[in-house]
């Protein structure tokens, strides 16, 4: 599974352009699916199984964008100043590598800032080595994410992009174990999360699915001095997801969550994130509304360029999908 | 830069300011719903106005294989809203009613309620303040809005209040208030006019678009169109630096430099086919176009393409200085060359615009 | 006829937090089991409860939405025995210290909300207010114990019982927003002997204080014709006291601004003024910080009316509601209801 991580952290793809990694990953699902098709914000919507009679039409909600930066500016020496597509935190940025959607590199530079002071995007900006404007290849409105080769720690695992390619890894994962289901299983590699879980809002009228799971990145708190108080950690297993501040998982499917998991002796955590949101609000709020949920993999330094997930977990939410999708879903 | 000033004809700069003068705060859009209503019955071939109070206007093509278009321009303006009438005296407490830098409002003139009564938003005589209290902003809960003390119960708690700024124009600009988006309304008008008949025209004049694009969610709904344009006013922040040395690097969009297309705001990211549309028409007609930065900001387009399953959108404007603000100033050009742009773009829509995925 | 103060008291000790309203709902529906042709859960847990209307096919629709769910703690962490807990929907953090609470964890079990000893607290605290992410809730277990019966996750509700106060008010938690499921029954309970011709959907809805969840869902299926959506609003106290707020025990809060429909508003007040209830005009210039701003975008939109209980000290376990403002609110919608016939959408129009 490393190889295919790799390859979708590593494929850039900022919110609102992605069909460089929707490519590689219709590429990776090749004839898994029974039918995959692209809708109108530009998510990967693939279809597995046919509903039986004590089945349900399930959908399962992974993220494919990440953030990046857009430029909106290039002054006369050729530097490039930017905005954000979706949460970044300057602190982040300085002396990141960057790729645009061109090919073109750059590094991100400040200036002009008073010491002591935290930056704000708007002390930042892009240098890809041009010495005027009429020189850069870059333009108003093009697109760049951040870049970093993707990192094996052996248990461990370092990359860009974790959040949320890796969520898309167990997707694809789990669309290639799973044999027989009762349900009519639609896998949505959704667009524009980062900035608004658009694709989902969109994907999910269209699915009109009888339940939900979103599949995302949840912060760990397990770094040292415990500035996210969280009962999440590295290692612990997939994360159930209890709550987050976009929305609350419907408590009969966490049970049930958490049942499957026990009896098949998978390890989890539960999690109550109180800041970040996922598609689950954008498939529960869904027309007359669908019951909704989410697995999680711990992941820390989230929207820096190094995020870390455990491998273990990886495997584990995997086989714990695998398994929710196995059987019928028992909402009682 | 020499500019190419064409004037808008007199029909529609008259139109232009009837729009502007009249009061249509957000959930109160009656006086343009009015004349919206009456500029378009005999053009569209279907009008309704729906819960929200939207004006929904269907201009019918002919033939088959029709694209779906819609349009969205919002009707209402940021203002103010009557919340309570002093005990002791004959002045009005106010809200905010959309996003106004409070900073905007004392020492205005105002107009209240259905009959435009004129009153003003009073501030404390300077020889009465201190050089410290200077250094603070007025807050909006110590104005009033006083129409004068024989007001009696002319004036009642929930009336709406604007700006009294009358439009004019100065040369090759044109000063209003809320000529975000009475822009929007008039190109919408004067599109349908000119409606091409190998789509099926979908024009919304929305309601609520200042305090939450609600108006335009409903519509897109109901319309169920193939792709939509926000037609909006957009400011340009096109003033010098007040650090010499510095360069403005946040213009948004400029003066004179015609239509602003969108590729991003904070509530949409553009659908790149649709941007490509419209540069490709302004290239081949030979108009001048600009991209507005991409940032903040968002338009009706921002809940039309999350609706239902998916409505690949667009938006554009004619870049305004001080939007919400008393006086908004724009340029004539700016404005008559986005009506150019969309009109001839819409004769350019085919299905096979939108034809495979979304892609770069 | 029920007693109000007794109806109330009864779903008051029952728990509902936002996303975890079952307790709740099992108490409504079993009071509107009575006043309904047919009660349904939706998907994610409101309860639809449908009167049908006395006139021909095709009859129009009124929705009532009043939620159900209540605001309140979660679990985020246990330690030696101890929990940290974070919000569900909004609370003022000030008032927590010493609050008695209810864990619902395997079982339900009472405890305290304390505050740590200044030394275990950050420098910076001094003496004023603690942030929730320091307070913590003490069950009385051994750790082993209550590791068995608490997870991460659990919800936590304030367990402060109802006081009756003098002329007829009453003081608890929650009464935002039972108040109005309560109002909602009263007017079920009025139409049982009275004609109307449109058919009801009295909805207890969902979420409310988290995602307006049940507020976007329900009305998607039930497609009204208008909505009425009931909620509390801020009554006269100690620092509340600007336009905001209404008289306490005076009168129904009539909605009025860009969430409400201005012909809902004539129609609510005119039938308040010939009713002799008294009222007072709601002023919300931009959002009512109701369902209705979700009732109001669902599908092609639907025109919505706000009425509201006026209530002190909102989102506190001591939130105090005069029961008259209830009876008033219930009885205003039984007759607006019943005056409902088959002209009356051709009154809810733009501009007439």
């Amino acid at each position: 599974m490393k190889s295919l991580i790799k390859k979708l952290v590593e494929t850039p793809g900022p919110s609102g352009f992605e069909y460089e990694i929707r490519d590689v990953i219709r590429q990776a699902i090749g004839d898994t699916a029974d039918e995959v098709r692209v809708d109108a914000l530009g998510s990967l919507i693939a279809r597995k199984g046919t509903k039986s009679p004590d089945g349900m039409r399930v959908m399962i909600s992974a993220h494919i964008d990440e953030i990046g930066l857009m430029a909106t500016h290039i002054d006369e020496n050729g530097f490039v100043r930017f905005t954000n597509i979706g949460g970044i935190n300057p602190l982040t940025c300085y002396g990141g590598r960057v790729l645009f959607m061109d090919g073109t590199r750059g590094v991100i530079g400040m200036d002009g800032l008073a010491r002591g002071k935290m930056p704000k995007l708007s002390d930042l900006f892009i240098d890809v080595g041009a010495g005027s404007k009429a020189s850069c290849p870059v333009k108003v409105g093009d697109v760049c994410g951040f870049e970093r080769p993707f990192l094996d720690l052996g248990k461990r695992m370092v990359a860009k992009s974790m959040d949320d390619r890796i969520a898309a890894a167990v997707a694809i994962e789990t669309l290639r174990r799973l044999g027989s289901t009762p349900h009519e299983v639609h896998f949505v590699f959704s667009t524009q999360e980062e900035v608004g879980l658009r694709g989902a809002t969109t994907a999910a009228y269209g699915v009109d699915p009888d339940v939900g799971f979103a599949v995302d990145v949840t912060v760990s708190g397990d770094t040292p001095r415990r500035s996210n108080k969280m009962a999440t950690a590295l290692g612990n297993g997939p994360a159930i997801k209890v709550r987050d501040a976009s929305f609350i998982a419907d408590p009969r499917l966490v049970d049930w969550m958490i049942t499957t998991a026990e009896k098949a002796g998978i390890p989890y955590q539960l999690e109550v994130l109180e800041k970040g949101g996922t598609d689950g609000r954008a498939i529960q709020l869904t027309r007359a509304g669908v019951p909704a949920s989410c697995v999680s993999i711990a992941c820390r330094y989230i929207h820096s360029p190094s995020e870390m997930v455990d491998s273990d977990d990886v495997e584990n939410a995997v086989k714990l999908l695998v398994k929710l999708l196995e059987s019928p879903i028992d909402l009682e | 830069m020499t500019e190419k000033i064409t004037i808008m004809d007199k029909k529609q700069l008259d139109l232009l300011e009837k729009l502007c003068n009249a009061t249509a705060v957000s959930g109160d859009e009656f006086e343009v719903r009015k004349i919206v209503r009456e500029e378009i019955d005999a053009v569209a071939d279907e009008v309704t106005v729906d819960a929200l109070g939207n004006v929904l206007a269907i201009k019918k093509g002919r033939g088959a294989n029709k694209v779906r278009v819609m349009l969205a321009a919002h009707m209402d303006e940021i203002g103010l809203m009557i919340v309570k009438k002093d005990d002791d005296d004959d002045l009005f407490q106010f809200e905010l009613v959309g996003g106004i830098d409070d900073r905007q409002l004392p020492g205005k003139a105002v107009l209240v309620g259905r009959d435009h009564l004129p009153g003003v938003i009073g501030a404390k005589p300077i020889h009465m303040t201190t050089k410290k209290e200077r250094q603070n902003k007025i807050k909006v809960s110590e104005m009033r809005i006083d129409l004068g003390p024989d007001i009696g119960d002319k004036v009642e708690p929930g009336d709406r209040a604007t700006f009294a700024t009358r439009f004019a124009v100065l040369g090759p600009s044109v000063c209003a208030k809320a000529l975000d988006d009475r822009f929007g309304v008039a190109i919408l008008i004067q599109l349908l006019r000119q409606a091409p008949d190998h789509i099926d025209l979908l024009a919304a004049f929305t309601v609520q678009e200042e305090v939450g694009l609600r108006g335009a969610r409903v519509a897109a709904y109901a319309f169920e169109p193939d792709m939509a344009v926000a037609v909006d006013a957009t400011p340009a922040h096109d003033l010098p630096h007040w650090d010499e040395e510095d360069e403005n690097v946040h213009y948004n969009t400029r003066l004179n430099e015609g239509p602003a297309i969108y590729v991003m705001d904070r509530a949409t990211i553009a659908d790149r086919r649709l941007v490509r549309w419209l540069q490709e028409t302004a290239e081949d007609m030979g108009l001048p176009f600009q991209l507005r930065q991409p940032g903040g900001g968002g338009t009706d387009a921002g809940v039309i393409h999350k609706t239902r399953s998916g409505i690949p959108s667009i938006s554009v404007s004619v870049p305004a200085r001080y939007a919400h603000t008393a006086a908004s100033i724009a340029r004539l050009s700016d404005w008559a060359n986005t009506v150019k742009l969309l009109g001839a773009a819409l004769e350019r829509v085919t299905p096979d615009l939108l034809a495979g995925e979304r892609r770069n | 006829m029920t007693d109000l103060l007794s109806q109330l008291k009864e779903m008051l000790s029952a728990s509902g937090l936002s996303g975890f309203e079952s307790p709740i709902r099992e108490i409504v529906r079993t009071a509107w089991e009575p006043l309904t042709d047919e009660l349904l859960v939706s998907k994610i847990g409101s309860l639809h409860g449908f009167k049908q209307g006395s006139g021909p096919d095709p009859r129009h629709r009124v929705l009532i939405s009043a939620h159900m769910d209540a605001i309140g703690m979660m679990v985020t962490e246990i330690r030696d025995g101890l929990m940290h807990v974070t919000e569900i929907g909004g609370l003022d953090h000030r008032i927590l210290p010493g609050q008695p609470v209810t864990v619902h964890g395997r079982e339900d079990l009472p405890g305290v909300v304390v505050q740590p000893p200044a030394h275990l607290l950050p420098d910076s605290v001094g003496d004023g207010p603690v942030e929730m992410k320091y307070l913590m809730v003490d069950v009385g277990l051994l750790p082993r114990e209550v590791q068995k019966k608490v997870r991460v996750g659990d919800p936590v509700s304030y367990a402060q019982a109802p006081l009756e106060l003098t002329g007829e008010a009453l003081a608890g938690h929650t009464l935002d927003n039972r108040v109005s499921v309560a109002a909602t029954t009263l007017c079920l309970e009025a139409l049982q002997s009275r004609h109307h011709t449109w058919d009801v959907w009295a909805v207890a809805s969902a979420q409310e204080e988290e995602t307006l969840g049940g507020a976007f869902t329900s009305p998607f299926d039930i497609r009204p014709d208008i909505a009425i959506v009931i909620d509390v609003c801020f009554a006269k106290g100690p620092g509340s006291n600007d336009w905001r707020s209404l008289p306490f025990g005076k009168g129904v809060g009539i909605g009025y601004g860009p969430n409400i429909h201005p012909a809902l508003y004539d129609a609510f007040e005119k039938k308040a003024k010939d009713l002799e209830i008294p009222y007072h005009k709601d002023l919300m210039p931009k959002m009512s910080g109701t369902d209705a701003m979700a009732v109001q975008i669902v599908a092609e939109g639907i025109p919505c009316a706000v009425l509201g209980i006026p209530l002190r000290y909102m989102h506190t376990p001591v939130e105090t509601v005069s029961l008259k403002d209830i009876r008033r609110a219930g009885r205003l919608m039984a007759e607006f209801i019943t005056d409902l016939d088959k002209d009356s959408l051709n009154q809810i129009q733009w501009d007439a």
